[in-house]
């Protein structure tokens, strides 16, 4: 642990003196990438954080959201990937139970878990599918034991991940507006830590984070314990009810440092505190140790002295403890003793605002050497490629994943996982579609339109249920920023983010960097991760299955983009080629007249078309009502079958529309200008498709259903 | 006419039992913390699902030493109706309420999907507005939800006609494919599958009538608001 040479002299110009052990370590922990973003704070300014449904707060660790009616959601998105790579089952839970509390300390309840899991080729790397298992079970143990459901995600694989993990949790909270947390404090004030103990565990946590991956730090690794984390959860709603609580701040990287350093600089106080009163797990932790360790399920809370016995007793029921370990004061100091001896004393601003970088970026040679189209294709039949697909790791169904997960609990959950997004009814009638998408092979080869396109992917997800997107959380992974190579592609992304939210008006309203994604083997792909929550005002789309002689309505341009697809990457194993690009003039259009359509309630189902293309999006829904369909690809495009089979277009919708509201769909999307296309009808037992009259794929719907749910499961048993 | 929910530390489907028993059925509710003694005018009892303590140790069996389960074997005594979800189900089996005992499925792995019960008892306060047999959508959730008796005791729980609801299908390795059982008088009933995540039609899209007539049956054995 060593400050870099602009630190070094940010500390001179500003303390004057030599920092004592404890404040070296407390700078260390804070002023991490994992706590500072000082490589992408600045940057991180560009992107739109107001909005008419946006409410801002000093010091919420989560974006807040008005629903009307005197209710309001809240959001929060964050990873755990380096943990979950070394230790996946306590990595991913930790992952869970942190992001939880981020809902928490707003006030609000958690009622639902999305994660984002990425590993390496679980087909032939048996350490990427033990880290899989590992994270899935994790997760599974977690967020089942605390009752709040895990109602969607994503889960992808890619070589860019191996002997790695990519741990994505978001969760969304929901509760009265009158009731939350309007982060405060007196001087005089009581700081209270509350929850579990502080022990050994995750001590250095945030730095281990703000590196390469390269040793095995377990200790660096934080234990999980749901059931202290659900205690937490009553108690802390119990006290905010009792009005106990003035502020409140989860405690997470950095632990007692972060916590007490950010909390004292947005609510402009001093706080002193006494490392003495910390209930610990271990008798012989250092106070340095208690500083920066991560144990898990720890919230601090600001709390006037007179309120101080009725929140001792609402811990006392809940049998978790909670410690005074210091005051409020004015002098805006954070000041750490031990009994009598200080051991810090610096400004909390100092301490919660590490300088930051300006770090230089350069477009990477890689991309200037990327193929445009496959040397030689192979021949294989479609049936076959589509086959494959089917049963190909990323494009499988998930439910060997999901139905680990509780998804049912809290009893809010409408639309269920392995839908295009998730719906939860909100206590005011109205409900609420949420959706997380990344896709780093899309965002290798050109990390701009990538990252659009996730986020207008999780936007047509949510628009699939009926919803009107409102906001967003973003979560942007790469690898070290020091590489001027890879500060390119975060910018790229983040301006590509900045520019769609601008255009879309939907407000960014959380999000997290996370950088050193590497290992020896290299950095990962860069991987932005976008969540889209949309609400619906009246009832969600609940998708009904095709039947026979419903019309197949393709909306959306199908372009030559195939670059990043699974059809080159599985099937050619290709990385090259143009990557989908949003047009964002049509991708309002199309978004606003399927929200239409869905409203006049003239569709049975509204299906994305993302990964894998026509092919996968049409097979899927062919799966969902075991009926066949008769496509014609003369009406998707000109190009080659292959091309409209699996391009990855942007901004496509499938519709299935019945006979009797044929028309008036046509005469909408006309009146709208949007592009779209009669393609085929649902019919039969064979997923089929034609090119002018000749039929270029055939394969029977319950292959495809065996193929389709059964591959991931195949592969996790039997490898 | 009042419904007693037990909250345990670690019960995570106490709010949604609450919320359909009073803003669903109408029905008079009230949570008891598992410390509190039981009023003497309950007129039914709700263990709900969750994880009490965690599943320390074995599922249930730390909440069965609650205080306030003897307050509950004194009302199971008196023949009040006394039902158990899931987590609710494993700690009337570990409080002795309930014969057998719920293992880990065989899938090892947690388990969250939708089945269909069978009825197989409808004299119970539960479910006596349902049919014999009658089939009934439902989702089940749990890691140790496999029903295990021996064959002594199997034999015990047919000739008393015990067994409550069994799965339509082989889900998890269940003794005779059992979902839920009752006590010797019919008073106590336990079942693993979650009956107030299916009773509402915006989160059940197959078919909520079935699950309704659980509650509609304690309604029509306790009576309504009054």
């Amino acid at each position: 642990m060593s400050f870099q040479k602009h630190e070094k002299l940010h500390i001179k110009q500003n303390i004057k003196r030599n920092l004592t052990k404890t404040e070296v370590q407390v700078l260390a922990a804070e002023w991490s990438e994992h706590c500072s973003y000082k490589s992408s704070k600045k940057h991180l300014r560009m992107l739109p954080t107001t909005g008419p449904n946006v409410i801002v707060e000093k010091g919420y660790d989560s974006g807040v959201l008005d629903v009307g009616d005197g209710y309001v959601i809240t959001v929060h998105i964050e990873s755990h990937n380096h943990p979950s790579a070394v230790e996946p089952f306590g990595g991913a839970a930790t992952g869970v139970g942190g992001v939880i509390r981020d809902i928490l300390s707003a006030g609000t309840r958690p009622i639902a878990l999305f994660d984002g899991l990425r590993f390496g080729d679980i087909e032939n790397d048996t350490h990427a599918r033990w880290l899989f298992k590992n994270a899935v079970a994790g997760i599974a143990n977690y967020g089942n034991c605390l009752g709040i459901p895990t109602i969607g995600g994503e889960v992808e694989f890619d070589t860019c991940y191996k002997n790695y993990a990519l741990v994505d949790v978001a969760s969304v909270g929901f509760g009265k507006k009158s009731k939350l947390i309007k982060n405060h404090a007196n001087t005089g004030d009581l700081v209270l830590l509350i929850g579990g103990s502080t022990g050994r565990d995750g001590v250095g946590g945030s730095q281990f984070a703000s590196d390469a991956l390269e040793g095995e730090d377990r200790s660096a690794v934080q234990i999980p314990d749901p059931f202290i984390e659900k205690l937490i959860i009553e108690a802390i709603l119990e006290a905010r009810d009792e009005k106990c609580i003035n502020a409140m701040k989860d405690l997470g990287g950095g632990g007692l440092s972060c916590a007490i350093s950010e909390i004292a600089e947005s609510l402009g106080i001093g706080i002193e505190l006494d490392v003495q009163n910390v209930h610990l797990r271990e008798s012989d932790l250092s106070p340095d140790e208690i500083m920066i360790s991560e144990s898990q399920e720890r919230m601090l809370v600001i709390t006037s002295q007179k309120k101080f016995s009725k929140i001792k007793q609402i811990c006392k029921k809940f049998r978790i403890q909670c410690s005074a370990i210091g005051k409020v004061k004015k002098d805006k100091m954070m000041h750490v003793k031990n009994g009598n001896e200080t051991l810090a004393l610096l400004p909390a601003n100092f301490v919660a605002r590490g300088p930051l970088i300006d770090r230089p970026k350069s477009k990477p040679k890689y991309l200037s050497r990327i193929p445009s189209t496959p040397k030689k294709k192979t021949q294989k039949p479609l049936s076959k490629i589509l086959s494959q697909l089917l049963a190909s790791p990323n494009i499988a169904s998930k439910h060997w994943v999901f139905r680990q997960y509780d998804h049912e609990v809290g009893i809010r959950t409408v639309l269920k996982p392995g839908f295009d997004s998730s719906v939860l009814r909100l206590d005011n009638g109205k409900s609420l579609s949420v959706k997380i998408d990344g896709n780093p092979k899309h965002c290798y080869l050109n990390p701009r339109y990538g990252a659009i396109g996730c986020f207008e992917e999780a936007c047509r997800n949510v628009v699939c249920s009926g919803a009107k997107p409102i906001g967003m959380v973003d979560h942007l992974q790469f690898g070290n920023p020091e590489d001027p190579e890879i500060f390119w592609t975060f910018m790229e992304s983040i301006e590509g983010i900045t520019d769609f939210a601008k255009s879309m008006n939907i407000p960014c309203v959380g999000g997290k960097v996370s950088f050193y994604n590497e290992t020896n083997d290299g950095p990962i792909k860069p991987t932005p991760l976008i969540g889209v929550l949309g609400l619906i005002e009246n009832s969600p789309l609940l998708p009904t299955s095709p039947t026979k002689n419903d019309v197949i309505i393709l909306v959306g341009e199908t372009k030559i983009e195939l670059g990043g697809s699974e059809y080159y990457e599985y099937i050619h194993n290709f990385i090259g080629g143009s990557v989908p690009q949003v047009d964002i003039t049509a991708s309002k259009k199309n978004m606003k007249s399927v929200l239409t359509l869905i409203s006049k309630k003239l569709l049975k189902n509204v299906h994305d078309c993302s990964k894998g293309g026509l092919a996968i999006a049409l097979s899927e829904l062919c799966i969902s009502g075991k009926i066949g369909c008769n496509v014609n690809l003369k009406n998707v495009s000109d190009m080659p079958p292959e091309e409209s089979l699996f391009s990855e277009s942007h901004s496509r919708y499938i519709l299935v529309v019945e006979k009797k509201n044929l028309k008036h769909v046509k005469d909408l999307l006309s009146k709208n200008k949007c592009h779209f296309s009669q393609i085929g009808i649902f019919t039969g037992d064979q997923i089929m498709f034609e090119f002018v009259t000749k039929p270029v794929l055939k394969l029977r719907v319950d292959k495809a259903e065996n193929l389709y749910l059964n591959s991931l499961e195949k592969i996790i048993h039997n490898g | 006419m009042k419904v007693g929910v037990i909250v345990f530390p670690g019960s995570n489907c106490d709010r949604d039992m609450y919320h359909v028993l009073t803003d669903v059925f109408n029905l008079k509710a009230k949570f008891f913390w598992h410390e509190k003694n039981l009023p003497k005018n309950i007129d039914a009892v709700v263990l709900p699902g969750g994880f009490s303590y965690g599943d320390r140790l074995r599922a249930g069996v730390i909440a069965a030493n609650s205080p306030i389960i003897s307050d509950i074997k004194k009302m199971a005594e008196k023949g009040i109706p006394i039902l158990g979800v899931c987590n609710g189900f494993q700690i009337l089996v570990e409080a002795g309420l309930l014969p057998g005992v719920l293992l880990k499925n065989e899938s090892l792995n947690f388990m969250c999907e939708w089945t269909n019960l069978i009825v197989k008892n409808n004299k119970t306060p539960f479910t006596n507005k349902l049919k014999l047999n009658q089939k009934i959508p439902i989702p089940i959730a749990n890691g140790e939800g496999r029903y295990y008796v021996d064959k002594k005791t199997l034999n015990r729980l047919k000739i008393n006609n015990q067994i409550v609801f069994s799965y339509e299908n082989k889900v998890n390795g269940s003794v005779s494919q059992i979902a839920g059982v009752c006590n010797s008088d019919g008073n106590v009933v336990g079942m693993m599958p979650h009956p107030e995540r299916a009773a509402e039609k915006e989160i059940n899209q197959i078919d909520h009538k079935p699950s309704s007539l659980i509650f509609e049956s304690l309604i029509q054995t306790i009576g309504v608001k009054n």
